[in-house]
């Protein structure tokens, strides 16, 4: 498989280029030509992407693993190199990396396993699991249930009016058994301060769990150097298809949680009785996985790798700074979130005042915008914020100023349109 | 694009709407949300000797759930329960025509400027918040008042 990947590494950010490899970046939604800064809840795929998935399902596909024949063995070689390139992209070793679903998957799976027999911690009344107010459900909602299974309790850090965790002491306790918290956040764009989170849970020995479905797609990870537990990650907001995400755990972690989902594939021995389960990363990955995506993920990591995640932070952060100072510019528009270019990502939520975002985001489609509005998978953050929803542009390595100052001419649109200019 | 999803009638019942407030007597009240976005809607029903004699409400959300909502009461208030059934009813499949029916403009009124709405699938649930709850409240509101003469 020879994919061809922009050499981007010596010379100035050519986002042009980028722009040529994504066929969708091209065409028209009603009449205009698409915007898309949607890229917080799904990105495009580039043609080297969607290139490897084809040549292998053309080529090699079969189920992976066990087979003796020709095709099983290549598939299952292109699918071990698809586990090596990922972990390499985060600086891990290849069992570390846990192939699942999604991010929604991956957590799962640790809230799972974690009150499962033979988990390394009992959770019972009078321990405590602790999120933040900021977490996307799928960092959330998994802890209640877990919760509810055990008698844990569940804690949580609130948020400041500026959009930041507001590190309160007594949140985390001697009782924490378990820290979760996300990365970067999908609706407020905040990154959080992770080594700081992380020394508080290490003095009480609690378990950290991160969501960085926001963060690898948009800045260089080095996962060991972290000293976290367990951090999860998905695909498709990186460049890579739907359907496969990633659970990192350091090797000894891993190894001594217990399965989360039982089937084919994590098992060791079986029999009637009962079974024992294969080591990691294999013991998490039950039943045929998604082989050609996971081999589509890789060559993502290729591509974001050939232009570089510190290149792409760069240019996402000269597009933030520009959406954020034209918003300030717009009367009767408020940012939700850190108004500043200090510890924060690409998403950019606002509201206008007088017009629903529902119909915000309705008004910019017809112009050909693509942005989201709603709650965004995290209910609590638009209460905190005493707003039913928000609109939300996020922006990727492939968007440009023109398309910013496009956007910040659409909400001038939308207010026009909407009479509350 | 924005004629066929703003009609004008649209935007005047979100500016202006009808009916608009909670009000006294009422046999039922329902509260319902539309969890992807967030709108929400209380309404409350009177009826009395099988006719629909007053809806309520309040809410927030978008301009095509309160259009929507604003509309609906022109269109039940006044009339027999089966009737006002009916209306929701034509409204309904109006909302799931995804834009290939011909709206009744007899039956529905101003209702029929929502016919673009069915072509924009996010968007029919919005439509539909208000007169949803106002079924179910008007069927609550029957089952008391059957509880009440039994």
């Amino acid at each position: 498989m020879t994919t061809l990947l922009p050499d981007l590494t010596t010379t100035p950010y050519d986002v042009e280029a980028i722009r040529r490899d994504f066929a969708v970046l091209s065409r028209e939604v009603n009449g205009r030509p698409l915007v898309y800064l949607d890229n917080a809840s799904s990105t495009h795929k580039p043609r080297q992407v969607l290139d490897a998935e084809r040549a292998f399902v053309e080529q090699h596909y079969s189920n992976v693993h066990r087979g003796v024949h020709t095709l099983s063995q290549e598939a299952t070689a292109a699918y071990e190199a698809a586990r090596a390139t990922v972990a390499a992209f985060i600086g891990a070793q290849h069992d570390e990396v846990v192939f699942t679903k999604n991010v929604t998957e991956s957590l799962n799976l640790v809230a799972y396993s974690l009150g499962n027999p033979g988990s390394p911690m009992t959770l019972g009344h009078g321990d405590e699991i602790v999120v933040t107010e900021m977490e996307h459900h799928s960092n959330l909602v998994p802890w209640q249930m877990l919760c509810e299974r055990t008698g844990a309790t569940l804690k949580w850090f609130g948020l400041t009016d500026d959009g930041r965790l507001d590190l309160a002491d007594g949140v985390i306790t001697e009782r924490t058994k378990v820290v979760a918290f996300v990365h970067q956040s999908n609706l407020l764009g905040t990154v959080n301060p992770l080594p700081e989170l992380v020394r508080m849970a290490k003095a009480v020995g609690a378990l950290t769990v991160v969501d960085a479905a926001q963060s690898v797609p948009h800045m260089p990870i080095d996962v060991a150097a972290l000293g976290v537990d367990l951090f999860a990650f998905t695909g498709h907001k990186m460049l890579g298809p739907t359907g496969v995400g990633v659970l990192w755990g350091r090797n000894e972690l891993l190894s001594s949680l217990p399965p989360f989902m039982g089937g084919g594939s994590m098992i060791e021995v079986v029999e009637m009785a009962g079974s024992t389960y294969a080591p990691a990363p294999e013991r998490f990955e039950a039943g045929t996985p998604a082989i050609s995506q996971a081999i589509g993920l890789a060559a993502a990591c290729d591509y974001l790798g050939a232009i570089g995640l510190d290149r792409i932070a760069a240019h996402e952060a000269a597009l933030t700074a520009t959406l954020l100072d034209g918003l300030r510019r717009i009367s009767g528009v408020r940012v939700i979130g850190p108004d500043s270019m200090e510890s924060r990502g690409s998403a950019v939520s606002f509201v206008v005042d007088g017009v629903h975002p529902h119909d915000v985001g309705q008004t910019l489609d017809e112009i050909g915008i693509a942005v989201r509005v709603g709650h965004h998978c995290a209910a609590p953050v638009c209460k905190r914020y005493g707003v039913p929803a928000t609109t939300r542009a996020s922006s990727y390595a492939y968007n440009t100023e023109a398309e910013i100052d496009t956007l910040l001419d659409g909400i001038e649109h939308v207010k026009r349109f909407w009479g509350v200019s | 694009m924005s004629e066929s999803l703003y009609q004008e009638i649209i935007l005047d019942h979100y500016r202006n709407p009808h009916h608009k407030g909670l009000r006294e007597p009422f046999e039922a009240e329902v509260h319902h949300v539309n969890p992807t976005c967030g709108d929400e809607v209380t309404v409350r029903v009177h009826v009395a000797d099988g006719v629909v004699k007053d809806v309520s409400y309040d809410g927030v959300g978008c301009s095509i759930s309160q259009a929507s909502t604003s509309v609906m009461t022109d269109l039940v208030i006044g009339r027999p329960v089966d009737e006002a059934m009916s209306k929701a009813d034509a409204f309904l499949e109006l909302m799931q025509s995804k834009g290939t029916l011909e709206p009744d403009e007899d039956a529905l009124e101003d209702g029929i400027a929502f016919a673009g709405v069915s072509r924009y699938p996010a968007r029919v649930k919005c439509a539909l918040l208000g007169w949803m709850a106002w079924k179910d409240a008007t069927a609550q509101a029957l089952a008391a008042t059957e509880k009440e003469a039994s």
